[in-house]
Order: structure tokens, then C-alpha cells, then sequence
């Protein structure tokens, strides 16, 4: 290709224009050049050099945290051993721990409050989604759901302390169980109620992205509303609100404080929905500063463990379960 | 234009934030229970320990403070905690509302730590029972067997026996207890094992236990709001918070018969007992015949030998003047406060104590 630099017919002004730095001879122009490049290829291995680096730390801390973790519960794990894991007594004077009770109430609670939150988290997703994206009500709706997340979960605590246990005991009083009101029901319900907003606002951005041509595509078969939600939204979404209830369980599995309010703090296990129990995080929490023998901070720290490597198996599994939904 | 306005803007927060920290830094020197601004690192006294001491020393550092200019940085992180941060010596002095116990003893590998008793508190049970206007009164057995969860319910036989003439309802028993470890469970369930050989068998004593019935509630608060909160309910709290917040407490018979009304004065009765030269002695289920039955002391503890860690003779000198001038003239606030001052017999002890204490070997006070 003919540039100007080599087409002698192309007439070039012999006097230079006069830039801000003066007139350089060829050789320096080349060296500035390089030094230019060189510059840029420093700054670039910089940047990728800082980004491992970061990444590198995260590992490195999640990694840490597990090793600290399984450091400080050696010492229950060699008086306890594996029978910890299904022991259904906790008693600090005796130092005979088992973690049942609790793995079941952190369990109980949390499918529990996801399953009560799903229809409510879909539900907006959708109504956000699907029918009003735009728009002011769209903008207040989805401000508010957000909220809900932005809350202190010790506020939640005390709403359900004074608010939701005197209504879960008039409950309790008409359905004939005894009526103490707090419990794993009143924590599940106040669990679902904090966890909407991670399965709703996930839900929200992926049903946005479904393209329209496939939605005008069924709607120009004839599809009514629902029925494109259902054949064609939901299961393009599937995995992304999969996703979205994957967060909401994390959420709820640590969640500490709003949780050790209404739960009754109980270390016996649960004989119905309504009676009190307790979870793993909030009997650390309660249990943490007054733990003066080894041994009991030791199991306490094993219960940490033992919240940590269930947390980890969820997501494990619920990481499969999304693969196979985008694989299909 | 807009850039130099938000960055006026923010510079003037800046400035007033910084006005207001040093504002506050300097007009709060009266109050020395949290400030940390220090000039010389002699000048305070690190604490940390019992929550349920905390309003009397936050007083009595204070008034102090006034006094000598001494500044004491007392944190109520729990019993526990507090022993555990003497034994790690980052603290001058911990605060304990019960005797170290032989776990705690064999972390210190042989130091020996004073014990001082620089108050004495109760424990009451309050209850919701808004039909019942009398006070109830409740015994050793009685109040065992709710807690084992043996008496289910408010009009079980063995409680109208001792509350004759007084109409108790058909509605079951709810127990509260505490869900954290604290010394008034631990008071609470020192008490429990020596007056009920199936408690001692099957609960035992310590801040944290495995109750055999009931919910549990976070703190004094915890447990105070869930037996509001719930018809028949019957917790235990502390008498200083029960009468701050106006709460109907249960009479306890008490070892002589008698059935006790909780109060700072019979607190206190129940401390006139005969210590032992180490002080470490549990006030529960005292034999002082007007006494409550569910007292203890709490203690302050501190290491004998001061010379350790690179402390001064000078700082030594100063805690251990602080912890006099505790259990005598300290002792003015704590009525006002519903704590029990301690007795004369414990003063003296506490006295003697005190005086033991050395810095590379010889003895500090005089």
C-alpha cells in the first residue's frame, strides 16, 4: 500500500511544524519510541503483576481463615473425635460437646426460610423483570428490596423480639402448642424475610436479559403472558435464578444475630417446628466470651469448622447443580 | 467549579470532624472510665472482666479519677474473658464474679493471683404471672424442680404448698435462662447444686451448662424481656438490673428457714459470714440467718508478685492504692447503685490480701 511517507508525489513541506518540543534528530525519534514502549510494557506487567498479586491475597486469606480454624479445634478434635459431629449433648461442665443439635437447627432454619422467601423472590424478580422495568414504580419497588438487604440484621432481631413473637404466640395459642413464641419458626420466618433481595434482585437482572426476540418469537406463536414466562423466561433463567437462591441460602446459613434473638437458644434438639433451638453461629456468638476451659473453646471453634466446611459443601453443590442447568 | 466546590466541601467536614474528636478528647478528662488519651503509661490501670460489675467500678474509677487523677480503662468483655486476659497479662487487673476454678488455676502454672472482694450482687427470679398479686415465695426444692423441669406447671402442688391462700393459675411453666456464659448463671447454678443432689448429678455448675429445660435469653436483658414477654415465664436476672427496671422478684427461703426478700441489705447480711483467709469463698446458700440465699462476691484479681512484664514499683503501687481506696471509701457508691458494700469481717480480709502483695519480694503497701 502507497503511504505518503513513500510516494515521492506527495509534496512535503521541508520546514517542520513547530510542535512544543524541538526538532529532534531520527535516532532520538526511534529512542523515544522505545523508551515509550518499554514504558508501556513496564506499566502492563505492573497491572497484571498488582492483579495476581490481589487475587492471590483472597486465596491466600480464605485459606488462612481454614487453617486457623482447624489449628484451634485439634484439641477438641483429639478428646471428641468424629462422634462430635452427631453428639446431641453440649454440656460445658462435663466438656462433652456434640455438634447435632445445632447443624440441625442451622440447617432447619435455613431451607426452611428459603423456602418460605422463594415464592416471594421469584415473584418480584418477575413482576421487576417481566412486567414493569422501567419506570418510577420499577425504580421505588426494587429501592425497597434493596433496603430489606441494607437493614442491620440486629434491627431484624428486635422486630421479631417485639413484633413477630407476640404474633407467632397468639399463632401458637390458636393451633394448641405451647405458646412461647420464639422458636425455629419465628427465626425461619424472620431468615426469609432478610434473605428476599439476594434471590429477587439476581432474578431481576437475569430475567431483563432474556433477548427479545425470543420472547416476541413465542408471543408471536400465540403465547399469552404466562405461558411465555413459563416456557420461555423461566427456563432461560433457570440457572441464573438458581444462582440467586444459592446467595440467599449463604446468606441465611451465617446469619448470627437476628437468628439468636427469637430462636430460644436451646442446646436440645428440636422436637417440632415451634419449639426453640439453636444454630451454629449463634451459640458461638452467645458462647464465645465466657468460654474459659481449652476444651470448650476449642469445640466451639470446631463448631466454627464445622459451619465453615458446611457452607463449603452447599455451594459445591449448588455450583454442580448450575453447571448442569447452563450445560442443558 | 464544581470540582473545587465538593472539595471545600469535604475539606470543611474534615475540619469539623477533627474540631469534635479534639473537643471531645479534652473535655472529657473528668471521665476516665473509657477515655484512652494517656501522658505517661504509669498514669492508668488496664481491667477487664465482669460485665456485672461494670456500673460500679464505671462510678467509682470515675470518682477516682477526681480525686487522684489516676485513670482506670475497665472493659466488661465477661468473667471469662477477663481471667483469660490477666493470665495472658495484658491487663493490670481482672474481675471475676467467681473464684478461678482448676482449669483456670492450671493455666497460670503456679503464679499464684489474689483474689479481692470489692462487692457482693444477688441473683433474684422474676416472674410473669399478672393474675397473682402477692409475692411468691419459693424454696430450695421447689425452685430446683422448675429449672430440672420436673414442676410444669404454676398451680403444681408443690408450689400452692409453700404459697398457701394465693390463687395460681393453670398455665405451664416457662423457664428462661441465659444463652451466654455469664457469673450470674454460674451463682445462680452454684446455688442450684448445693441444694439439689439431682441438679449436681445431672447439670453441675459453671457460666455455661447444659439446661435441662427452657429458652435461653442474650444477657440480663435477653432473659428479662422473655419473661415479660411471656405468660408464666420465670427467669433469673441480677437484683441491681430487676430493681432498676421495677421487676416482681420471688421471695427465697434461704439455709435458716427464712423467706428472704432480695435487697441490698440482706446482700450484704449474707456476706457477714466468716471468710477464709484466701477470700475464695462461695456466698450462696449462706447460713447468715436474714441473708438471701443467692449472693456471691465478686472478686478483683491480680497477680501477687507485681514485678512482672517490666511494670514499675510505681504503677504496682498505684493499683494497689486504686484497690484500697475500693474496699473503703469506694464503697460509699455502691447503695446508690444496688450493689451491697462489703461487710467489715470482708474488709478486713480483703485488707490483709491486698497487703501480701509484693514486688520483687517485699511487700508493697504498708
Amino acid at each position: 500500500m502507497e503511504t505518503s511517507v513513500n510516494n515521492p508525489e506527495v509534496t512535503r513541506s521541508t520546514t517542520t511544524l513547530r510542535v512544543t518540543s524541538s526538532i529532534k534528530p531520527p535516532e532520538m525519534v526511534k529512542a523515544n519510541r522505545l523508551k515509550r514502549s518499554y514504558r508501556q510494557i513496564r506499566t502492563e506487567n505492573i497491572f497484571r503483576k498488582t492483579l495476581i498479586v490481589m487475587a492471590l491475597a483472597m486465596l491466600v486469606l480464605v485459606v488462612g481463615v481454614m487453617l486457623t480454624l482447624v489449628v484451634q479445634s485439634i484439641p477438641s478434635i483429639k478428646l471428641l473425635g468424629v462422634k462430635y459431629l452427631w453428639g446431641k449433648v453440649w454440656d460445658p461442665v462435663q466438656d462433652i460437646y456434640g455438634a447435632y443439635p445445632f447443624l440441625l437447627g442451622t440447617l432447619l432454619t435455613s431451607f426452611l426460610a428459603l423456602i418460605i422467601s422463594i415464592p416471594f423472590s421469584f415473584s418480584v424478580a418477575i413482576f421487576l423483570g417481566e412486567y414493569y422495568p422501567r419506570g418510577w414504580f420499577s425504580n421505588l419497588l426494587k429501592n425497597v428490596v434493596e433496603l430489606i438487604a441494607a437493614i442491620p440484621s440486629v434491627i431484624y432481631g428486635f422486630w421479631g423480639l417485639f413484633v413477630l413473637v407476640p404474633l407467632v404466640r397468639n399463632f401458637e395459642n390458636k393451633i394448641g402448642v405451647q405458646p412461647m413464641g420464639i422458636g425455629i419458626f419465628t427465626a425461619s420466618l424472620i431468615l426469609s424475610v432478610m434473605v428476599i433481595p439476594y434471590a429477587a434482585s439476581m432474578g431481576r437482572e437475569m430475567i431483563r436479559m432474556v433477548p427479545s426476540p425470543l420472547k416476541e418469537g413465542a408471543y408471536s406463536l400465540g403465547a399469552t403472558r404466562w405461558e411465555v414466562i413459563r416456557t420461555v423466561v423461566l427456563p432461560y433463567t433457570k440457572s441464573g435464578l438458581f444462582a440467586g437462591v444459592l446467595l440467599s441460602l449463604g446468606r441465611a446459613l451465617g446469619e448470627t444475630m437476628a437468628v439468636t434473638m427469637v430462636i430460644g437458644n436451646t442446646s436440645l434438639i428440636p422436637k417440632n417446628i415451634f419449639s426453640p433451638g439453636n444454630t451454629m453461629a449463634s451459640v458461638i456468638a452467645n458462647e464465645f466470651t465466657e468460654a474459659a476451659s481449652p476444651v470448650y473453646l476449642s469445640a466451639l471453634i470446631e463448631l466454627g469448622l464445622v459451619l465453615f466446611l458446611v457452607t463449603v459443601v452447599i455451594n459445591m453443590i449448588g455450583k454442580r447443580i448450575i453447571k448442569r442447568f447452563t450445560n442443558e | 467549579m464544581k470540582l473545587i466546590k465538593s472539595i471545600t466541601l469535604a475539606g470543611l467536614a474534615i475540619a469539623i470532624c477533627a474540631a469534635m474528636t479534639l473537643q471531645s478528647c479534652n473535655g472529657g478528662g473528668g471521665n476516665a472510665s473509657n477515655n484512652d488519651s494517656t501522658k505517661t503509661e504509669d498514669n492508668t490501670v488496664l481491667g477487664a472482666g465482669s460485665s456485672f460489675d461494670n456500673p460500679l467500678f464505671s462510678k467509682m474509677f470515675a470518682e477516682y479519677n477526681k480525686t487522684t487523677g489516676l485513670k482506670v480503662n475497665y472493659q466488661s468483655v465477661g468473667s471469662g474473658a477477663g481471667i483469660l486476659q490477666l493470665t495472658n497479662k495484658t491487663v493490670d487487673f481482672g474481675a471475676s464474679d467467681a473464684p478461678m476454678n482448676a482449669k483456670q488455676d492450671s493455666a497460670m502454672s503456679g503464679t499464684v493471683v489474689l483474689h479481692i472482694p470489692v462487692t457482693a450482687g444477688a441473683v433474684v427470679l422474676t416472674y410473669n404471672l399478672a393474675e397473682v398479686k402477692d409475692t411468691l415465695k419459693l424454696t430450695p426444692d421447689v425452685l430446683a424442680g422448675i429449672f430440672l423441669g420436673n414442676i410444669k406447671k404454676w398451680n403444681d402442688a408443690k408450689i400452692a404448698a409453700i404459697n398457701k391462700g394465693v390463687k395460681l393459675p393453670n398455665t405451664d411453666i416457662i423457664v428462661v435462662h441465659r444463652s451466654d456464659g455469664s457469673g450470674t448463671s454460674n451463682i445462680f447454678t452454684t446455688y442450684l447444686t448445693k441444694v439439689s443432689k439431682e441438679w449436681e448429678t445431672k447439670v453441675g455448675k459453671g457460666s455455661a451448662v447444659n439446661w435441662p429445660a427452657g429458652q435461653g435469653g442474650k444477657g440480663n436483658e435477653g432473659v428479662a424481656g422473655l419473661v415479660k414477654q411471656t405468660p408464666g415465664g420465670i427467669g433469673y436476672v441480677e437484683l441491681a438490673y430487676a430493681i432498676q427496671n421495677n421487676m416482681t422478684f420471688a421471695k427465697m427461703q434461704n439455709k435458716a428457714g427464712n423467706f428472704i426478700v432480695a435487697s441490698v441489705a440482706s446482700t450484704s447480711a449474707s456476706a457477714n459470714i466468716q471468710l477464709p483467709a484466701d477470700s475464695k469463698v462461695s456466698l450462696t446458700n449462706t447460713e447468715a440467718a436474714d441473708g438471701y440465699p443467692i449472693t456471691s462476691f465478686s472478686w478483683v484479681l491480680i497477680y501477687k508478685e507485681q514485678k512482672y512484664n517490666d511494670r514499675s514499683v510505681d504503677k504496682a503501687t498505684k493499683m494497689l492504692k486504686l484497690l484500697q481506696w475500693v474496699i473503703h471509701d469506694g464503697q460509699q457508691y455502691s447503695a446508690t447503685l444496688n450493689y451491697a458494700p462489703l461487710p467489715d469481717a470482708a474488709v478486713k480480709v480483703a485488707d490483709n490480701i491486698l497487703k501480701s502483695a509484693t514486688y520483687d519480694g517485699k511487700a508493697v503497701l504498708q
